[in-house]
């Protein structure tokens, strides 16, 4: 999906019932949204998504939302590199496992 | 419209617990308008569910049905057709769409998914607030427009009281005065001479008095 403004909690969550360890969504930087607001509206659904995992017992790290341009590709990979190993860490969806809550 | 807004998670898991096969039940009227139990709302909420059980390690067949509205038998009885193959049904209209879901389906369990809070409007995007209290003695004509049984944190006929300061009242300086927007509007309209009478005690007979209340329109009848 191109633009974070199109981003729904749906979408969000979908992805966790599938059994995705990690999602990131990459905003355009704050102020810098062709539709004026887009990537804060995606930021406030990334942050009660974040909530809606916390009490379904899905850690909400696995969730994390950043703004970056298109021209920043070190700090696409920087930020690539943070939540993959974010997630490494984590370990797989618990969706995959069945073994309950991780949080 | 009717506002209402989700339960909590936890409650609403803890609530399916025994469950397996469930319907979650959505209304296109009053609370889809508000966000909280429209289809969108059902989808969100189904697959959070779902989530939730694949986590546990124990799956959950959902239903997601959205009805025209909870609050019209010719609208519940569509469901007719599917709902004993399920354990319960979780509902996310207001209290009144569980309660008819309820009188339909009375072999399984009708659960709310969302709390009902008031009746009342959009202030803007993701902002409702309360503007009737269905007290059944309209008295907006009296008043404005503006409605002093609600607005008015102690519903006075008469106000304000010595608890307005600035506009605001007492109980929270975030909320208006009811009665100051009262007489402000009196004003804007010319009708500052209705302040001077006194409105009588109101006749709470057609408010909670006597149980559930209920109209009966000969005319349309059949």
């Amino acid at each position: 999906m191109p633009c974070s403004g199109r981003v729904e909690s749906l979408h969000l969550i979908k992805c966790f019932e599938e059994g995705i360890d990690g999602v990131f969504v990459a905003g355009c930087l704050e102020g810098e949204c062709h539709f004026l607001v887009g990537n804060l509206q995606a930021k406030r659904r990334v942050q009660y998504v974040k909530k809606v995992l916390q009490s379904i017992g899905i850690n909400p790290m696995r969730l994390e939302m950043y703004n970056l341009s298109a021209a920043m590709g070190s700090r696409f990979a920087e930020i690539t590199w943070e939540i993959t190993n974010r997630i490494k860490e984590l370990g797989p969806n618990p969706v995959k496992t069945g073994k309950g809550r991780e949080v | 419209m009717v506002v209402g807004e989700q339960k909590p998670l936890e409650e609403i898991l803890k609530m399916i617990e025994p469950f397996d096969r469930l319907i979650i039940a959505g209304c296109k009227g009053c609370v889809a308008v508000c966000a909280a139990g429209g289809e969108r709302e059902v989808k969100f909420l189904a697959s959070a569910i779902r989530t939730a059980r694949k986590a546990q390690g124990r799956e959950i067949e959902i239903r997601e049905v959205t009805l025209e509205r909870q609050c019209d038998p010719e609208y519940v009885e569509q469901i007719r057709g599917f709902v004993y193959d399920y354990q319960a049904i979780l509902s996310l209209a207001c209290g009144v769409g569980v309660q008819y879901l309820a009188e339909h389906y009375s072999r399984i369990p009708a659960l709310p998914g969302i709390n009902t809070a008031f009746v009342g409007g959009a202030e803007k995007q993701g902002v409702w607030s309360e503007k009737c209290q269905c007290c059944g003695n309209c008295v907006l004509h009296l008043t404005g427009g503006i409605c002093p049984i609600t607005r008015c944190s102690k519903s006075l006929l008469n106000g304000p009281c010595g608890g307005s300061s600035n506009g605001r009242c007492e109980i929270d300086p975030q909320v208006p005065c009811g009665w100051y927007l009262i007489v402000e509007r009196l004003k804007e309209l010319g009708q500052l001479d209705r302040y001077l009478e006194i409105i009588p005690p109101k006749d709470w007979s057609q408010s909670r008095d006597g149980g559930p209340r209920k109209i009966i329109r000969e005319d349309l009848l059949r």
